[in-house]
């Protein structure tokens, strides 16, 4: 058992990344991340870590293209409008299976918007964000302790697929301080061999090209094609949630990342209240849990969605949901956190309106 | 004449000029007449004279030269639209040593990539960049560049570049041999044969520089774009001494004493 620490989220995180073997972090400071750059300026360099504050997050994430192309295990991070910038890099990124850790520690949007915690960027950070059809895969921490334990988890599933991840945080955890421990990790076993990685080409092979340029549209198919393999083959093998009281419940709530924590304390306050209603986490937002939600839907009367945003992820929970029950949103944005009250509220409303005892309907 | 005639010919011969192994045997895409397969070649003759292939890597640029991996039988990355030296500044943080060089024409690297340019050049990274000005937008068909001459014609200065709706032409080399960062900056020119030895010599200094860590090595080649100047390669060839030179003079404009 290792020693526990108090620390901000962005510390653990940062000092995740150090012991997951990150060879060199390129960023630029943006509220409410900065920590992280600060920590691995200060703590990161002084363990031999390649810290560069870049000139913009244009700049960072094609340091990044070029690092990970170079073979390094390499991390960015940023918030919503620093990640907005970093689009553009992270489709090259995608295009060309390059693997990197790119955090995204959300505020409240859209344009420069707040400090304060959102989930705001979940379309952006889920759907791809840059141009042309590609996936990150995306972990939604809900404490700190996982965010630093996604960072190990991050690198090693970006070394697996050659892709890029994202850690999808939000301010609030990102600046909340929490104990954390940090695993045993021998980096050696988790950094695979990369013979694709542009070091210097030896006469024994031919050169190695890192790109994402195939102009002839057959060409440009296959490789669509072909990530679109790894998409479905990461869709099979890596979600990952948490399901708390879905044993037993007549309803349903989803919710990820800070918003989830609250909603657990909403399930005890409903479940003394009488209300029989589970949570499920998603941890993964993509590969989206889409299998268990939409199993455990078939039994509840009523499946309510809790964001910090206007409505995102619920169109992911609709999909899975696919009609089996009636699915209703409640979300509070800007910055604004909801309270457990409020989500309770809106459960009453969602049982009163689908009483468990009817019929099943078709919605 | 028989082939014995012609190996028994071959073999009376010296071997004055052969293909470096650092190139590949694939056609160059370019235009008759183009700079910009010289500049390939050459950059690739001093990294096969210097015995540095193994430990050199090259960023290629969006536009013309997109595919100069195609050429250049070297490890490469290609670039996002004038993050060039972004890409190879991550490169050569993590592989300090091994020589890495970046390759962008004028729009990549003085327009889009602006930032990126003078950032890497001020950072000092310990990089060469080749940046090859043509005054135009090759591969999207004629546009004009932020190195467009004033009066100078494109698909979008039809009637020729004005500062008024445009601006001026931008000289960045000279720019960039302000920043304390660059430690070699020099303007060169593939034109005349004695002007590919002269950016020979200038790239093997930059490589040799960028072996003792010295700094931003800035190589300008001045070039040529027959297809978008709507001209002859000779008439190209004339139109820029008599244009390009000057308003963008050859020769070092930071060297070391």
């Amino acid at each position: 058992m290792n020693d526990f620490r108090l620390m901000k989220g962005n510390e653990a995180l940062a000092e995740a990344a150090i012991s997951a073997g990150c060879r060199a972090y390129f960023g630029y400071p943006i509220t409410p991340q900065s920590e992280i750059l600060e920590y691995l300026t200060d703590e990161g360099r002084r363990r031999g870590m390649i810290v560069l504050q870049a000139e913009s997050e244009v700049a960072a994430i094609n340091m990044i293209y070029g690092a990970a192309g170079a073979g390094a295990r390499v991390m960015t991070s940023s918030s919503s409008p620093g990640i907005s910038l970093m689009q553009e890099g992270l489709s090259y990124i995608a295009s060309a299976e390059l693997p990197c850790l790119v955090v995204n520690v959300n505020r409240g949007g859209p344009g420069l918007g707040t400090i304060q915690p959102a989930q705001g960027d979940y379309f952006q950070a889920t759907k791809g964000g840059g141009h042309g059809d590609y996936h990150l895969i995306v972990l939604a921490p809900s404490s700190v302790q996982e965010m630093a334990e996604f960072v190990y988890d991050g690198f090693d599933l970006a070394d697996r697929y050659r892709n890029p991840v994202m850690i999808l945080a939000d301010g609030a955890l990102g600046q909340m301080m929490e104990k954390v421990e940090f695993p045993e990790y021998r980096v050696e076993d988790h950094v695979p061999p990369k013979p694709w990685a542009t070091v210097g080409k030896p006469p024994e092979r031919p050169a190695n090209i890192i790109t994402s340029l195939h102009i002839q549209p057959e060409k440009m198919e296959q490789i669509n094609l072909r990530l679109q393999e790894k998409y479905r083959v990461i869709e099979s093998r890596e979600v990952r949630y948490e399901a708390i009281h879905t044993d037993d419940a007549e309803y349903l709530i989803v919710a990820y990342g800070l918003v989830a924590r609250i909603a657990h304390k909403a399930v005890e306050v409903a479940r003394a209240e009488g209300i029989r209603v589970g949570l499920i986490r998603p941890i993964t937002l993509y590969p989206f849990p889409s299998g268990p939600i939409r199993s455990i839907a078939k039994k509840v009367a009523g499946v309510l969605t809790v964001e910090m945003n206007a409505g995102q992820m619920v169109e992911d929970v609709r999909l899975a949901v696919n009609g089996k029950a009636p699915v209703s949103f409640y979300g509070r944005m800007g910055g604004v956190i909801p309270a457990p009250e409020e989500i309770v509220r809106e459960l009453k409303t969602l049982a009163a309106a689908h009483p468990h005892a009817q019929p099943a309907e078709t919605y | 004449m028989g082939q014995d005639v012609v190996d028994a010919a071959l073999e009376q011969m010296e071997c004055v000029y052969a293909r470096p192994d650092t190139l590949t045997d694939t056609r160059f895409h370019y235009c008759p007449g183009c700079g910009h397969s010289v500049v390939h070649r050459v950059i690739m003759e001093v990294v096969q004279e210097a015995g540095i292939r193994e430990q050199t890597i090259g960023v290629a640029p969006v536009g013309c030269s997109v595919f100069a991996y195609n050429y250049m039988d070297v490890d490469m990355q290609e670039a996002a639209h004038g993050r060039a030296s972004a890409v190879a500044t991550g490169i050569k943080r993590v592989l300090p040593d091994r020589f890495v060089f970046s390759y962008q024409g004028d729009g990549d690297l003085a327009a889009i990539g602006t930032a990126e340019t003078i950032h890497t050049c001020n950072r000092g990274e310990n990089i060469l960049m080749v940046f090859v000005n043509n005054a135009i937008y090759g591969m999207t068909g004629g546009q004009m560049a932020p190195t467009t001459l004033l009066g100078m014609k494109t698909s979008t200065s039809p009637a020729g570049r004005t500062v008024e709706t445009a601006g001026f032409p931008l000289k960045i080399t000279e720019m960039v041999a302000m920043l304390p960062g660059t430690y070699y900056v020099t303007r060169q020119s593939v034109h005349t044969p004695n002007a590919v030895r002269q950016l020979k010599k200038a790239i093997t200094k930059s490589f040799q520089y960028q072996k003792e860590r010295k700094g931003t090595c800035f190589i300008e080649v001045v070039s040529n774009c027959p297809s978008g100047w709507k001209m002859t390669p000779v008439q190209s060839n004339a139109w820029l001494v008599e244009n390009m030179f000057p308003l963008y003079p050859p020769g070092d404009i930071k060297a070391p004493k």
